[in-house]
Parts: C-alpha cells; structure tokens; sequence
C-alpha cells in the first residue's frame, strides 16, 4: 500500500511532484508577478491611504472628544461651584432675615407689653380704690350697726347708754 | 502492509491537488497560459478587493464588521513593521503588506476544498523570497553602501573568531532565501498532501473510516492554524531581513 500512492501520484504528475515540473514555472512566475503588482496598486493607491486616514479620522475624533468631555467636566465644576455659591448666600440671606423679622417683632411686642402693663396697672390702681371705698363704707356700716347694737342692749341690761363711751369702746374694738 | 481490504478502489493521489492544469483547451503550458494558478491569484485579489477595498469603502468612524477585519490586518502589520523595523522601515510597509495578504489570503483560499494552493509551489515562493532578498540586499547597499558589509562582520566577537564567523554570516545570508520559500511552500504542500492521506483512507471500511474522518477534521484545523502563521512568519521575517538591511550594525 505504501508503493500504490507514490506511483499513483506519479503516474498522474507525470514526473513526481507537481511543485518540481519545471515547465509550469514561467506561467507560474508570470501571473505571480501579475498579482503581486495588482494587489500592490490596489492597497498603496487605494487601500491603505483609505484605511490610514480612517484610522486618523477616528485618532482625531477621539482626541476631540477626550477634549470636549474634559472642557464639560470643567464647566461643570464651575457651575457646582457657582451653585453651592449662591446656595450659601441664599442661606445667609434667609438667616439674616430670620434676624431681621425676629428683631422687629420682638420690638413690637415689647411695645405692646408696656401698653398692656400699664392699662393693667391703672385698672389694677382704680379697682383697688373701688374696694378700698367699699371697704371704708362698709366699716362704716358696721360701726354704726354696732353702736346701734351696743346701745340697745346697754339700755336692755338698764344701763345708761352714753354715746360717746360707747362710740369710743367701738372703735377701741374695731381697731382691734 | 498488506493490501487493503477493499484492494481496487482504493486509490491515493495526494499530490493531484498541486498540478497546474490549463483552464481551457489543451496543448502546452505557455507562460501566459491561463491556468488555475491564474485563476486562484485571481480569485485571491478578488478576496482581497472585496476586503480592502469594498468593506472599508464606507470610511466610517465606527466601523462595521468587515471594515474592522481590514483595520485590524492593517494595524496588525503596521505595528509589526514598526516594531521589528523601526520608523524609517515604514515606507516599505505597503510592499510587506502586499506580501502579507497575498499569502494570507492564498493559504486560506488553498483551505476550501477542490482548490488549488498557489502559494503550495515552490516557484511561487521562491520569487517571493528572491523579491524579498533582493530588495532588502539593494535597500542595504543603497542606504549604508559598503557599510552593508559590516552586517558580516561580527564586531562584538573576538578577532580571531570574526573571519569565521563573518563566513558563516554570508552562507547563512544567502540561505535566507532557500529556507524562505521552503518553509512556505513546504508547509502548505505537507500539510495538504497529509489532509488528502486521510481523505484516502476515508474510503477504507467501517472502522478505518471514522478515524480518517476525525484525522482530516483535526489536520485541517491545524491548517487553518498554519496557514495564518506561515503568512505572518513569512512577513516577519521580511521585516527582520529589512531591518538588517536598514541598519547592518550587530
């Protein structure tokens, strides 16, 4: 089996391998160097310029884009900042008129608080007088009830009543 | 061995694949015959149109698929290129990446079945790796003049050795070639020859068969492997060939 593909192979080539069939070579060699200087053409006029400069378009497009995205991220910043700015400010603001409003009502309410103390003392001032008249009369009142009183039952018991003596044991008692 | 069981049918012509063969008529093989290796190389700058040409000629920023192939290849060889060879080396880069896609795309055209592998025959590789050799030898002689020759002469050595070794740099100089285009070729024809071994034994009984089946499945894929590695060994070793040229000092 081994000698049957050697001589088929032989058989069919003629002389051995093909590769050493030396009358093929020229037509061979011939469209080789066909190929070889139409593929060369085509890539160094038309293949490999195209792919060179796609490949720098997408070089540069990247670049631009590297940059574009990094000029974002600073304006970005800077608007954080400016937010943060005038959130700070806002909030003084707000603070300081907190301040304010809570300076003015208290004013006010001071104001207020005197006005209303001193109605309350007058009132308090004029009541007090009202009892104290009341008082008076009602003392009044029982004093002469009580001399009243004194000398009926001085006079009951058979004694004399003397007004005076009496007047004064009274207020002698009342004092008391 | 002994015959195979089912004897006449079997038949093994591993090396059917490879013959240049006219396409149309008969008589002689002439130099401008068109032949399937004309037609393949055809079919491959066809590929290779359609990749470069037609999948990127959107332009787009954000690529679609086929132009994201095409980029990638680029930018593979570009930084390959660059690396090995260095700034100046980049004004060659679209002769590399000529050298690069055409064998890429030759090697996996070979793949498809019924194919013929153009980049299988060792005329097709040996001019490439002639073409190779002598640009890079002009390039050198050009760009450093007698200077060139320092590529030889090993300075860091020691001077009774430098004689010897500068010998041993100029055979191994114009081996470059040689092993150049036979690794290629070499490559692609074995591998073939094998994935046609198996598919013969394919035919051979119930047991054979499955084993052969699974064998083609797995030197195939190692083909696909090798296929890709060839061209971009080929290519690197073009620019490190161009590096060498460009700057001779060890």
């Amino acid at each position: 089996m081994a000698d049957t593909p050697v001589e088929a192979g032989a058989e069919a080539s003629g002389a051995g391998m093909p590769q050493l069939d030396f009358s093929t070579f020229p037509n061979q060699i011939f469209w080789l160097l066909v190929t070889l200087v139409v593929i060369y053409l085509i890539l160094s006029r038309v293949a490999l310029p195209r792919i060179a400069s796609v490949l720098a378009e997408r070089q540069g497009t990247i670049t631009n884009d590297i940059a574009a995205a990094e000029e974002l991220k600073m304006r970005a910043q800077e608007a954080e900042a400016a937010y943060d700015q005038a959130l700070l400010d806002a909030r003084a603001e707000a603070a300081k008129i907190v301040a304010d409003t809570k300076a003015d009502i208290q004013a006010k309410l001071d104001v207020e608080m005197q006005k209303a103390d001193a109605e309350i003392a007058a009132q308090t001032a004029e009541s007090e007088k009202a009892i104290a008249e009341i008082q008076a009369g009602a003392t009044e009142a029982v004093k002469a009830v009580a001399k009243d009183t004194a000398k009926e039952i001085v006079a009951a018991l058979g004694g004399k009543a003397d007004a005076r003596t009496i007047t004064a044991a009274i207020n002698a008692r009342m004092k008391g | 061995m002994a015959d195979p069981v089912d004897g006449g049918g079997l038949s093994f012509k591993p090396l059917d694949q490879f013959e240049v063969k006219r396409l149309f008529g008969e008589g002689p093989i002439e130099w401008y015959t068109i032949t399937n290796v004309t037609m393949w190389m055809a079919i491959a700058v066809a590929c290779i149109v359609l990749l470069l040409v037609i999948g990127t000629s959107k332009r787009a920023v954000v690529p679609n698929r086929t132009q994201s192939v095409a980029e990638t290849l680029y930018g593979f060889v570009y930084t390959m290129v660059e690396d090995v060879t260095g700034k100046d080396g980049i004004k060659y880069f679209p002769y590399i990446f000529t050298l690069f896609i055409f064998i890429l795309f030759s090697n996996f055209l070979g793949l498809l079945p019924m194919s013929f592998t153009t980049t299988s025959h060792i005329a097709v590789t040996a001019i490439l790796a002639f073409a190779v050799f002598f640009t890079v030898t002009i390039i050198g002689f050009v760009k450093n003049g007698a200077a060139f020759l320092g590529l030889f002469w090993v300075s860091s050595a020691p001077l009774a050795l430098r004689p010897i070794l500068a010998v041993i740099e100029v055979i191994s100089y114009f081996v470059r070639p040689v092993s150049h285009s036979i690794r290629l070729a070499g490559n692609l024809m074995a591998g073939h020859a094998v994935l046609k071994v198996f598919a013969g034994f394919a035919q051979v009984g119930l047991i054979i068969a499955p084993v052969a089946i699974l064998g083609v499945v797995a030197i195939y894929a190692l083909e696909v492997l090798v296929s890709a590695i060839q061209a971009y060994v080929f290519t690197i070793l073009t620019c490190v060939y161009l590096k060498d040229a460009l700057h001779p000092s060890h």
